[in-house]
Formats: structure tokens, C-alpha cells, sequence
């Protein structure tokens, strides 16, 4: 009977979001309406048209500037995360939260700031006009994408390593050092290897809602910049071709499937050498 | 001092980084020119120009609608779902599906969802969006209201019921109260996510009735305008107290469970 309370919940997440699902996937081996919308035959022409070069080239593109944003946001991230946890634990939480703030606040808009920044007339230009240098174009570039999807996504990244670097046991470095362990050496056979699935979980937040974006590439990177995720855009609400679209957002969920089980497997591997 | 000065100048960097933007944002929304890079003066027109703008005021409008509807769902699916999965039925293939929604790319359900209001015949409208924000906004509350449920005694509710209470008693009057925090946290939350989200509503709302984050988009690939500064520094400001109110609702129940043991 109590069984029951589950029912309209999972109702609603069948109907809403497993359906749609998996219309995307039936659509990807369709043919798109000379209208819109799908028609027979089944085909694998979808899937062959994304191996064409211009699309293996914006695929290349969208994870190099997802994989570069992710880097730099754990290189800016981690550090933080450990600079929190060195501080007071009555400040911890406030800090954590001053983190978060910025991401539950309208994303487009925190792009657009962006906008004003880089700007050939804005305050970046400002200053180094000052110091008697540039114009420089920032904006319109890969460089500004990067820099959008880094700013965007960079508290996904410090709250899971911070979770972690709470859990270790700081008498671990402490022993560390006293055997003469350098800082780099402190770091990569202790925080490393012991805070790697919190690091990991950072990764793929900030990797996954990367891949699939289409409003920084947009904003910031302007025409000459696409990413995957303007092209499933694209597909859907200008050129209608649905089942290409699906197509191509399958390649992505099947990129994301294949980086998340290699990333398991890492961590796997690196618990039993920690071990 | 200097030592922990230098330990924490990692913190302060990514804060600058975090945010300058914002600050910039909100400094320009007090522009007197009507460029939005050159600073000229003070002045505080843009914010009643915002009033007269009948796009923006479309768009508020139809924000306000989906979010209350999107929080509405949310919570009562959500909390349903929370106590399903930790008081009635553990599972852990239904832990996966409602924790999906939230790890997903959110392009992906979005065009799934356009796709399934096409085929089944569902107009693109306030309602559309609100039952796609939804989606995201069950996983939210259950995800927040599980947390308060693992942390409450079940034996109030065993007491209850053994003391006579009905089901539906025990529910209003021990359960509920007992949640209520968690719920509150999870309401602002889901109002907040539905309020600023910008992907799933691109694809699932009506042309003609445009969320304000798609009117935002709409002017900003088009260029700044002090205007959007301004509206920028409302929303940031409607943001932030709506996470502070939620830390807080959360915190208050924290602090009440420790009393209470």
C-alpha cells in the first residue's frame, strides 16, 4: 500500500524524461520529414554523416575546449578547496557558500559579464591601454570559450574535492612531512591518490554540462567557434533535421558513458596501488 | 598571520575570479551613458526603464508563472518520492532514476522533450516548460527531503501510530512537521533553478511567451544594453536571498534536530 507514494513520482519521470529519452534514440536511426519531424526508413546515416570531417572537427573541438575548461578549473579549484579546509571550521561553511553563490545565480547573465569584460571596448582593454598596450581581441575567440565554460562550472568542481579533502586525515601529511617529504611529493602520493574520487566527481561536473553547451560557445566564442551542442541546436530548431540532432546528442551521451567508465576504472586501479 | 594570509590566497584568487564579473555587472547597472563599457556617472535610470519594457515584463511574467508551477510539482512529487525511497521502498535502480535528472546533459532531455510534445500533441506554452522544469525540480526536493528523512528517528512516527494516531495523523502531525524545513529548502531551490534555467526552456516554451532567461538571450546576442545591467542586478539579488533563505530553512532544521536529541 505505502508503495504507492512512489507511483505519481516515477510516473511522471517515465513519462517526462525515460520517453523523450528514448524517442532521441529511436529518432537517431530515422529520416528526417521533408516538414520536419522523423519518417521510415530505419538507417545509420545519421551516424555516418557525423564521421564526415566538418562534424569530426567541431566534435574534436567541443571536447578539447570541455577538457580544457576542466583542467583549469581543477588547477584553480583544488587549491581552493584545500584553502578551505585550512581555515577555521565556523568559516568553512560560509566560504563553501560564497563558492556556490555565483552558480545558482542566472547563468546567461553571469556569461554576459563576460561580454563586458573582454570586450575590444571593454575593461580588460581599459587596463592595458593604461599600461600602453593592446587592443586585444579576448573576445570572439577559443580562448573566451574556455574561459565562459571554466567560470560557469567551477563551483561543481571545488564542493566534491572539498568533500573529500575533509575526509583525509591531515596526520597523514603531517607524518609526511616529518619523513622529509616535499610539497610536490606530499601531493602526489597522498592528497592525490586519496582525494581521486572527489576529484574525479569534480571533473565530470564541470566536463559533462560543458560538452553539451551551446549558449558560451555562442556568446563568447561568436560564429567561428561551435560547439556540439549549437549543432543538435541547430539541427532542431533551424534546419529541422531531428533525426541528426538526436544523432548527434547520442554521440555525446556515448562519449560521456565512455569517459565516466574509463574515469572509473582510473580510480580503481589507483585505490588498489593506494592500498 | 602571513603564513595563513599565503595559505589562503588560492581561496581569495578563485573569489576574484568568481566574483569580478558579477561586480562589474552590477557597477554598469548604475551607468549614467547608455554604453554599457564606458563609465560616464552615476544614475539609477535604468531601473524604472526596465518597467516599461514589455518584452522584459512578458517574460517576468511567464517566469513567475513556470517557476511557482515548477515548485509546486516539485515539492509534492519530491517529498513523496523522498519518503517512498527512504521510509517504504529502498531500491537502488529508483535512486538511479531519480538522481538522473540531474546528472544528465541538459540538451539532451530538452530535445527529447520537444520531440515527445510534438508527437503526442502538446502545445509549446507556460504549462510545457513547467512540466520540463519539473523534471529537474522532483529530483531536487527528493534529493534535499531524503537527507532530512535518513536523519529523523522513525520511532516518533512507530510511537504515533502506536499510540492510536492514524496513517494520515501520523503523517500531518509528526512527518510532515518533521520535513517541513527540508521542504522549504527544496521549494526555494527548485524556484530558483526554474527561475534562472535557460536550455530546457529554450526548446519547450511558446515563441510567443518567452521565459526571461530566453529574453535575455534574445538581447544579449545582439549586444549590451545597460538595460539587461539592470535587470541582471535584480535577478542576481532575487538569487541570492532566495539560496540564503533556503541555507537557512535547512540550517534551522539542523539546529532544531540537535535540540531535540
Amino acid at each position: 500500500m505505502r508503495a504507492l507514494a512512489t507511483v505519481p513520482a516515477m510516473t511522471y519521470l517515465v513519462v517526462l524524461m525515460v520517453i523523450p529519452l528514448g524517442l532521441v534514440i529511436a529518432y537517431a536511426f530515422l529520416t528526417a520529414g521533408r516538414f520536419g519531424g522523423v519518417q521510415g526508413p530505419v538507417t545509420l546515416d545519421n551516424v555516418t554523416r557525423m564521421l564526415e570531417p566538418l562534424y569530426r572537427e567541431v566534435l574534436a573541438s567541443s571536447v578539447f575546449n570541455a577538457g580544457a575548461a576542466t583542467l583549469i578549473a581543477f588547477a584553480i579549484g583544488f587549491p581552493a578547496a584545500l584553502a578551505i579546509t585550512r581555515l577555521p571550521s565556523h568559516w568553512q561553511t560560509a566560504a563553501l557558500i560564497a563558492v556556490v553563490l555565483p552558480f545558482w545565480t542566472n547563468f546567461l547573465i553571469r556569461t554576459y559579464a563576460w561580454i563586458i569584460l573582454l570586450n575590444r571596448e571593454g575593461l580588460l582593454n581599459d587596463g592595458l591601454a593604461l599600461a600602453g598596450l593592446g587592443p586585444i581581441d579576448f573576445l570572439y575567440t577559443r580562448q573566451a570559450v574556455i574561459l565562459g565554460l571554466t567560470y560557469a562550472y567551477i563551483p561543481l568542481m571545488v564542493l566534491p574535492i572539498y568533500a573529500s579533502l575533509q575526509r583525509l586525515d591531515p596526520q597523514l601529511l603531517e607524518a609526511a612531512q616529518n619523513l622529509g617529504a616535499g610539497a610536490w611529493r606530499r601531493f602526489r602520493t597522498i592528497l592525490l591518490p586519496l582525494t581521486l574520487p572527489g576529484i574525479i566527481t569534480g571533473c565530470l561536473f564541470v566536463f559533462i554540462p560543458s560538452l553539451g553547451n551551446f549558449v558560451i560557445p555562442e556568446l563568447l566564442g561568436g560564429g567561428n567557434s561551435q560547439m556540439i551542442g549549437n549543432l543538435i541546436r541547430d539541427q532542431f530548431l533551424k534546419s529541422r533535421d531531428w533525426p541528426f540532432g538526436s544523432a548527434l546528442s547520442l554521440m555525446v551521451l556515448a562519449l560521456l558513458i565512455i569517459i565516466v567508465m574509463f574515469q572509473a576504472s582510473a580510480a580503481r586501479r589507483t585505490r588498489r596501488w593506494g592500498a | 598571520m602571513m603564513t595563513r594570509t599565503l595559505r589562503s590566497a588560492p581561496l581569495w584568487l578563485l573569489y576574484a575570479f568568481l566574483y569580478l564579473p558579477i561586480l562589474v555587472v552590477i557597477g554598469m547597472s548604475f551607468n549614467a551613458n547608455d554604453s554599457a563599457y564606458r563609465w560616464t556617472g552615476f544614475s539609477l535610470q535604468w531601473y524604472p526603464a526596465l518597467l516599461g519594457d514589455a518584452e522584459i515584463m512578458g517574460g517576468l511574467r511567464t517566469t513567475l508563472i513556470v517557476a511557482v508551477g515548477t515548485t509546486v510539482i516539485s515539492v509534492v512529487l519530491g517529498t513523496l518520492l523522498a519518503m517512498a525511497l527512504e521510509r517504504y521502498l529502498p531500491s537502488r535502480a529508483l535512486d538511479a532514476a531519480a538522481a538522473a535528472p540531474a546528472v544528465m546533459p541538459d540538451i539532451m532531455l530538452a530535445i527529447g522533450l520537444l520531440a515527445f510534445y510534438t508527437l503526442v500533441g502538446i502545445a509549446l506554452s507556460p504549462v510545457s516548460v513547467i512540466l520540463a522544469h519539473s523534471v529537474f525540480g522532483i529530483a531536487f526536493v527528493a534529493a534535499v527531503v531524503r537527507v532530512r528523512l535518513a536523519g529523523m528517528d522513525p520511532s516518533l512516527e512507530e510511537a504515533s501510530r502506536d499510540l492510536g494516531a492514524s496513517s494520515v495523523k501520523t503523517f500531518w502531525s509528526v512527518t510532515l512537521p518533521g520535513m517541513r524545513p527540508a521542504i522549504i529548502a527544496g521549494a526555494l531551490l527548485a524556484f530558483t533553478l526554474s527561475l534562472d534555467e535557460f536550455t530546457v526552456a529554450f526548446f519547450t516554451a511558446s515563441p510567443a511567451e518567452p521565459t526571461l532567461p530566453i529574453v535575455i538571450y534574445s538581447s544579449v546576442r545582439f549586444g549590451v544594453t545597460p538595460q539587461i545591467n539592470a535587470l541582471a542586478t535584480l535577478l542576481l539579488l532575487v538569487s541570492f536571498i532566495a539560496v540564503i533563505l533556503a541555507q537557512r530553512a535547512s540550517r534551522l532544521g539542523d539546529s532544531l534536530r540537535r535540540e531535540g536529541k
